[in-house]
């Protein structure tokens, strides 16, 4: 394969990019670092890691809080990122975009509020068999607690949603749709556009899990229109424990707080509290302020490339370690659909997806092997794991030749 | 054989590998196709260790004063281990197990498989091994 062949991006581009990550200059078991593990965590470029550092070395104060100086720059700081987060996915206000610690903290507070008053018992929540544990469990422990019921989108036999199966699901109870734009164990895309036309004739709140979206391709909130949107700033170049909470407008008063506290009020007696307008209303304590600042340099990071070329580039990736991989009698693939972003999941026929990740770690290539928190679908697959190979934007298909190709000694290592 | 002795044997064994991982491994996969089953009866929950991702099956019996061992896993690495573990351990007395210190496994260097983060199973395997002949100790 030629460097920038088809739509990759071309070797100088990646090479300006790979110096970017000081990570890449590690050694790992005597190899460069090949890291295909970008679905968990991404890594992180100098741009965001120095936005961080600056911001605790000329910066640091809290917010809303003071009239000082210190304490206004870093009460706009965090503003501004807020502001950059919301252009980002093309919100016009940034109020609807409230920081959480990441796509799990989003669920709760989303499961957690709409449980607390607008679901009643026997309303149901539909969900998709490939949901992440973070994309169940909130609604579990609510459904349990509140006599909801749970219903599953199944899976056709190419993995990929059974649209017509979902449409048999929805009732006049179902209250709730909440699924993954993107699998973060198999890749798939899931069609939104479908699932939201059927959401709409009954009036269900749509809730999309943007964790493995939000790192590999342009979102357009306004135009794909859920009621509530969530993702996390560590798989798009930024640091841990930052996130995002969309809301559409109606629910900064009317989705019931889960979590409450310090910083979110207007007038607080011991009978009664009025609470502040906005994000700031789902925001109680003091907020990961250096992480919304690193939140939004990883945005910026992420734009100076282009969204558009990120997939394009990482599509190209995808598509050539599927092509590959389907070469081998011994692999299986599974969600084989072209319709993927940055994630391919197989298991070589008859090992353990341990040995295999265990071995190609020892090659320095770092893939994600067992059930990538997807117990569900694991048993519906009836595997009791997969190797997974997700990518990112500084990944280049010289790294996907050489995965294969140690790939294939690891199939006669173990065979 | 005493378990400081089979533990030299397998140092040697190693040795002759040098720093070439990939003929280790192709050893300690060999050593894992060739480990004797545990009896298909034996593979239950109850002797079922989990470790996060791959997982082992351990029976012990308890016959003249010796504890005999037999074990599986689903991955064939961490099988290989579990084939080491049983030849170090098995056949040997109770108070020999319970102080054994198992450092042939740093010498061949694949110490890496038994820390905690492995998630395979095998430090509970060992600690299982122990506890089992803790209890015969006393008998
Ligand atoms: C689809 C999906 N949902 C939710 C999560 C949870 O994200 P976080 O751990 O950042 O809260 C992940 C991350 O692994 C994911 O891939």
């Amino acid at each position: 394969m030629e460097k920038g062949k088809g739509n990759t991006l071309d070797g100088p581009a990646i090479q300006r990019i790979r110096n970017d990550f000081p990570i890449f200059k590690k050694v790992i078991n005597g190899q460069s670092l090949v890291y295909f593990d970008n679905g968990a965590t991404v890594q992180k470029p100098l741009q965001v890691i120095q936005a961080i550092e600056n911001y605790y070395y000329q910066s640091n104060a809290n917010i809303h809080r003071g009239v000082h100086t210190l304490s206004r720059e870093a009460t706009e700081l965090y503003e501004t990122a807020r502001n950059t987060v919301a252009a980002h996915f093309n919100v016009a206000n940034p109020q609807q975009c409230v920081f959480t610690s990441g796509t799990t903290e989003g669920i709760n507070l989303i499961a957690g509020g709409l449980s607390k008053a607008i679901l009643r018992s026997g309303d149901e929540i539909i969900l998709t068999a490939y949901e992440h544990h973070s994309n169940i469990l909130p609604w579990q422990l609510h459904a349990q607690e509140r006599g909801l019921k749970l219903k599953v989108i199944p899976l056709k036999s190419d993995q990929s949603l059974d649209i017509a199966a979902a449409m048999t699901l929805f009732t006049d109870r179902t209250k709730v749709l909440a699924v993954a734009h993107v699998s973060n164990t198999l890749g798939l895309i899931t069609d939104l556009q479908a699932l939201f036309k059927i959401a709409q004739q009954y009036n269900v709140i749509t809730v999309v899990d943007g964790a493995q979206s939000s790192p590999h391709m342009p979102v357009n909130l306004p135009e794909l229109d859920p009621d509530f949107f969530v993702c996390s700033a560590h798989k798009m170049y930024g640091p841990t424990g930052i996130g995002l909470l969309y809301m559409k407008e109606k629910w900064l008063t009317e989705l019931p707080l889960f979590k409450t506290g310090g910083g979110t009020i207007k007038t607080v007696t011991f009978e009664h509290t009025e609470y502040a307008e906005g994000a700031l209303r789902f925001e109680p304590g003091t907020p990961h302020i250096s992480g919304a600042v690193g939140f939004a340099a990883a945005i910026d990071y992420m734009n100076s490339i282009d969204m558009s070329a990120i997939y394009k580039h990482e599509s190209e990736l995808v598509r050539y370690a599927q092509t590959r991989l389907l070469e081998l009698p011994e692999v299986e693939v599974y969600g084989q659909s072209e319709h993927k972003a940055g994630v391919i999941s197989f298991n070589v026929k008859g090992a353990h997806p341990f040995d295999v990740g265990t071995l190609l770690d020892k090659y320095g290539i770092a893939v994600r092997t067992g059930h990538h928190c997807t117990q569900p679908l694991m048993q519906l697959l009836g595997v009791q794991g997969t190797v997974r190979a997700s990518f990112a934007i500084y990944n280049t298909l010289e790294e996907v030749e050489y995965f294969i190709e140690k790939l294939k000694r690891v199939i006669t290592l173990v065979s | 054989m005493q378990i400081r002795e089979i533990e030299e044997e397998i140092i040697s064994e190693f040795e002759l590998f040098g720093d070439d991982w990939e003929q280790k491994y192709e050893h300690l996969i060999d050593l894992g196709k060739s480990l004797p089953l545990i009896e298909p009866g034996y593979k239950t929950d109850v002797n079922l260790i989990k470790g996060c991702q791959s997982r082992v099956w351990m029976h012990s019996d308890f016959k003249e004063g010796k504890m005999i061992f037999t074990a599986d896993s689903d991955a064939i690495i961490t099988k290989g281990m579990v084939a080491l573990l049983v030849r170090v351990l098995s056949h040997q007395e109770p108070v020999a197990i319970v102080n054994a210190r198992l450092e042939f496994i740093d010498q061949i260097g694949l110490k890496e498989h038994l820390s905690p983060t492995r998630a395979n199973g095998l430090v509970s395997m060992i600690n299982r091994m122990k506890q089992e002949a803790l209890q015969h100790l006393s008998k």
